[in-house]
């Protein structure tokens, strides 16, 4: 470990970052102290050294930072933050440190806040079933423990309380394991905050939940540690304590306009809007970080929310996000706006672990059949939906209007819930073939013939 | 050996001085953890090196070492059924000595040093040898054969070499002598990985490989020793396409690269291999593949390297006369390194923030696949699939654009097939392969209407999707009833045929007699319903027929070796078919 020394020279500021001059023995991804006048001391970290010079960012901002009467140390070591099981009930700021007006927690465990790779031998391969309640998520995209499975969301859509009701819902069905929570909030609004410490609050998970917040009104570059923060304990509490975490992220947007504020601030070349050549690879480094491990009993299952930027799923946010995520759930507009809750787009979403989740001894033999046929005849509703559009529903054959009455039902039936309605597996999928039962047995071409025969409801019954 | 000193550290990208003398593309051990870079540009006495693992700490005035070596990978036995990260270190062996989680800095041999390997010579000392001849072999797994062969380049007297019993591949196995001394062979081998190892001459590949999924090999077949890239944006199912391929098709060797995609697919594959069995040798799946594993949480660089990695081992395998077939998901990830590198040294970007070297470097790494002659004189392929996943799902982006100037298959990802749960969902409006007529003789063999069949079904298909632009405006029933029965039958082709579940015990496989036979009834369908169509019948009375809704289930309901049975359903539906002419003309 070096000697600490302090700098006082800046060559310049510039956005997060300040050129500090003259150094030695510094190392690359070093954790800096920042003194200036006051007694406040930021905290920053080294993006770059050569011989002369060492670029530092600093999370909590350079507002108020001056060239003169600057004291800088570097600590010698990595951003790391203490993790204990006392952490629970919690609420700390976007660095791990209490704001809740409670003493810091005493610990020995100290980790580094970046992690390290899992080694892909050492994974488990993620098979156990959640039960969400949310008859879209469970029958059709479902969640597996150790699964990361983001909310592609967009302004206004009630993502906040589709999260809220995964966190107070969730459990494995052949054991009463329950959740611990971990919330990290990203540049979001202070209520949005208040709702999610409610809900937790509510359904009494909060005392086993941590919170980390880092709100809107905090310095944009202090988001770019918070999820890795919250992920730290997430990791101790699941691979040391053994304990199934679920790890609540929003807004990953925000997270993402941080990188790109500092990336541009750096000067680097930038990709598509802006954005760093690198986004994939950092946001890979958080999601990458939920999992199963060989030998070890607890699990991270991570879901993010994020908001899409005029409801676009190409945008590089969600585009890339989707790439290194297990699948997504995307809300969708037009459901939003027809009133259903949750508006869980048919089409678009997907979990894929899901296939190695369901099934027999799992959830039900018929899971995967009933899903993939769903999904088929909803695509072919949609097609018919456009055609009516033209050439009037009038105009259709039976079948297709037949599809058009399924199509309503699976939105009204199906997919919508209460806030409040926590639906088994055997309910959703109950609620599934009275769906598929609408249409003659001969569509049901991904279903075989014994299942059709076991839960298909005749029309007779149906009425 | 060379000794200098890092001046200055930004990411992975370190630079070094006191280094004169050393290489492009030569190795270097940088810092007090030894971290392994490679040098990638040398400016003046500044030499600019890419570290392979995270650097953090690392501070101007470390020490850099070189011996001057390129990076190379060790090839010989105990490849198989192994697991690699981009640089070729033993995942395995990394998780016994620091667990769960990858510590940086650490060094392990890519092969046993001590196990012993049993030898059995096929050649006698003294005799004359070149480069490629072949000097006995191991049972290096149940399926592989290894064939220990002399390395590019060495030839002379063989004037030792042991007898059959059990070696390490740090025992000295034979040795040859020449004008330039002796050299010294063992089981294994160094092979700088960005060349390529050298074969006889290169041929045309006129074999397809199989893969058992139909609207591959029936409608977009690849030869083996071809190219074929699967582009698609999230969500479409390159990963499961590819998994696909890797378990069914008729490769000896599969070489597997997760480059920079999830860590949980890799752990699929891994836990699934083992227990999956090959039907045509009975044996796990695994025991002919080989892994490399760098995900997207893993060093940048090394998911650079990794490509090379992988089709230099499958190059040592092609070698020993074998057709390997190398997956690679994602050559965007790949070219993503790239472009992260690039920018942080500072290059002109060209399109979307690439470097301009983009399309050569994709061109070099999918030159490395073909059939060719290799130096011991037999026939060896490497066939290369490789996964492009385009931003947002626009192909127009230059990693899909500059891929498909040098690949001669395209299997293009449809969203909205995918988003119906048609898997694969492989377009069959946008895919081509330009390997159809070089394998055609092959299919002929099976039965020489194949090219003709299949014709006309992708006719009936493209007309379907001509013909569904006038259904969104006016709807089916506005349309000819001959235009209807086309609707029909290409709805019936995509869903009796093209639409393959690879979770199915008995669908997951198709044979290619199985293939030609469902094809084959779909169009003897087609043209009798037309003729029916012709005397005046509608196309209901046609669909009413229960027999028709059955054919949906003949690829799940008949297995791979009794075919015949789709044999009987054809006749069946003939009959009920002409039964119903009967009925009309009997009126």
């Amino acid at each position: 470990m070096s000697i600490e020394v302090e700098y006082t020279k800046l060559s310049g500021i510039s956005g997060p970052l300040i050129f500090v001059e003259g150094v030695k023995g510094v190392g690359y991804g070093e954790i800096v102290e920042i003194r200036d006048g006051s007694s406040e001391i930021r905290i920053g970290q080294t993006l770059e050294v050569d011989e002369q010079r060492a670029v530092v960012q600093v999370f909590e901002g350079t507002r108020g930072l001056s060239m003169k009467d600057m004291r800088i140390t570097f600590v010698g070591k990595s951003l790391e933050i203490p993790v204990d099981r006392d952490m629970l009930g919690r609420v700390f700021d976007g660095l791990g440190r209490p704001i809740d007006g409670a003493p810091q927690v005493i610990t020995d465990s100290m980790m580094n806040v970046n992690g390290l790779p899992i080694n892909p031998w050492s994974r488990e391969y993620p098979r156990d079933f959640i039960q969400t309640g949310i008859s879209a998520i469970d029958g059709m995209n479902t969640l597996i423990r150790g699964q990361k499975l983001p909310i592609f969301s967009g302004s206004g859509m009630p993502h906040n309380l589709i999260a809220a009701q995964i966190a107070r819902q969730a459990r494995i069905l052949s054991a009463e394991e329950e959740f611990t929570v971990i919330f990290a909030a990203m540049g979001v609004k202070f209520d949005v905050a208040r709702f999610f410490i409610d809900s937790l609050e509510e359904s009494g998970v909060l005392t086993h939940s941590a919170i980390f917040l880092s709100l809107a009104d905090a310095p944009s570059i202090e988001r770019l540690i918070t999820p890795r923060v919250a992920l730290t304990l997430a990791e101790h509490l699941a691979f040391n304590e053994g304990m199934h975490v679920l790890v609540i992220l929003t807004d990953m947007t925000n997270y993402c306009e941080s990188l790109r504020e500092l990336s541009s601030s750096r000067g680097e070349v930038p990709s598509r809007k802006g954005y760093p050549g690198y986004l994939y690879s950092d946001l890979a480094s958080i999601h990458e970080r939920a999992g199963r491990l060989k030998d070890h009993k607890g699990s991270i299952t991570q879901v993010p929310i994020l908001t899409m930027p005029s409801d676009d799923i190409s945008h590089p946010v969600p585009d890339l996000t989707g790439y290194i995520t297990e699948g997504q759930i995307v809300l969708e507009r037009e459901l939003f706006n027809k009133g259903i809750y949750p508006p869980i787009a048919g089409l678009p979403s997907l979990s894929r672990l899901m296939k190695d989740g369901i099934g027999e001894e799992r959830t039900r033999k018929d899971h995967a059949e009933v899903a993939a046929q769903l999904f088929a005849m909803y695509a072919k509703v949609k097609r018919i939906r456009a055609l009516a559009a033209i050439v009037g529903e009038e105009e259709l054959s039976e079948l297709d209007k037949d599809y058009l009455t399924f199509g309503t039902s699976f939105e009204k039936q199906f997919l919508s819930q209460g806030y409040e309605e926590n639906r088994s597996i055997e309910q959703t999928l109950n609620i599934g073939w009275k769906m598929l039962s609408l249409l003659p047995k001969d569509e049901l071409y991904r279903i075989c013939t014994e299942d059709i025969q076991r839960y298909y409801i005749p029309e007779t019954e149906c009425s | 050996m060379l000794t200098g000193k890092v001046i200055s550290v930004n990411g992975p990208i370190v630079k070094a001085v006191d280094l004169r003398g050393i290489k492009m593309f030569d190795i270097a051990e940088v810092g007090p953890d030894s971290l392994i870079g490679e040098v990638i540009r040398l400016v003046e006495d500044v030499t600019i090196i890419q570290v392979y693992e995270d650097n953090t700490g690392l501070m101007p005035g470390d020490e850099v070492i070189s011996h001057c070596r390129p990076l190379s990978v060790l090839l010989g036995p105990g490849l198989i059924a192994n697991i690699y990260d981009g640089i070729q270190r033993p995942l395995v062996g990394i998780s016994e000595v620091c667990g769960s989680y990858i510590e940086k800095g650490i060094k392990l041999p890519p092969l046993d040093l001590e196990k012993k390997w049993e030898f059995k010579p096929s050649l006698k000392a003294g005799v004359k040898v070149k480069e490629g001849t072949i000097l006995g072999e191991i049972q290096e797994s149940p399926l592989v054969l290894h064939k220990v062969i002399i390395p590019p380049g060495v030839s002379g007297t063989l004037t030792t070499l042991v007898g059959t019993g059990e070696y390490t591949i740090e025992d000295e196995i034979y040795t040859i002598a020449n004008g330039a001394g002796v050299y010294t062979g063992k089981l294994a081998e160094y092979w700088p990985v960005r060349i390529s190892r050298p074969s006889r001459i290169k041929k045309k590949p006129f074999v397809p490989l199989m893969t058992g999924q139909r609207i591959i090999d029936t409608f977009f077949p690849i030869a083996r020793g071809g190219t074929a890239a699967i582009p698609g944006g999230f969500g479409t199912g390159k990963t499961m396409t590819q998994h696909a391929l890797a378990k069914w098709c008729n490769a000896d060797i599969i070489v597997y690269i997760g480059c920079g995609e999830r860590g949980n697919e890799m752990t699929d594959v891994l836990t699934d291999f083992p227990k999956l069995i090959d039907e045509r040798n009975g044996r796990p799946l695994i025991e002919r593949t080989v892994m490399i594993a760098n995900t997207s949480n893993m060093p940048v660089p090394a998911r650079e390297v990794s490509i090379y990695t992988g089709v230099t081992l499958a190059e040592y395998y092609r070698d020993m006369g074998y057709s390997v077939a190398v997956m690679a998901d994602s050559t965007s990830r790949w070219a993503e390194a790239l472009r992260e590198l690039s920018s942080r040294l500072g290059d002109m970007p060209a399109e979307e923030g690439f470097p301009s070297y983009l399309a050569t470097r994709l061109a070099e790494f999918y030159e490395r696949a073909g059939l060719v002659e290799t130096l011991s004189g037999e026939d060896g392929d490497i066939t290369i699939i490789g996964a492009v996943s385009p931003p947002g799902g626009d192909f127009s982006e230059p990693v899909t654009q500059h891929t498909t100037r040098f690949v001669r298959c395209f299997w293009a990802l449809d969203k909205v097939l995918a988003d119906a749960r048609h898997y694969p969902s492989i377009s069959w409006i946008d895919s081509y392969t330009e390997y159809l007529h070089d394998i055609e003789d092959w299919w002929k063999d099976l039965d020489s209407e194949w090219l003709s069949v299949r014709n006309e079904v992708m006719n009936i298909l493209l007309e379907d999707h001509r013909l569904q632009q006038m259904v969104k405006l006016v709807g089916t029933d506005a349309l000819p009833r001959v235009q209807q029965f086309i609707l029909i039958v290409a709805e019936t082709t995509k869903n009796a045929f093209l639409q393959q579940n690879s979770f199915d015990p008995i669908d997951k496989y198709c044979s290619p007699e199985k293939q030609f036979k469902l094809l084959k009834t779909i169009l003897d369908f087609y043209h009798k319903g037309i003729e029916l169509i012709h005397t005046g019948l509608s196309v209901k009375d046609i669909t009413a027929l229960g027999v028709v809704s059955e054919m949906v289930r003949l690829k799940s309901e008949v297995p791979n070796d009794k075919t015949e049975r789709i044999d009987e359903y054809g006749k069946r539906l003939a009959s009920e078919l002409d039964s119903l002419k009967e009925n009309m003309t009997g009126i």
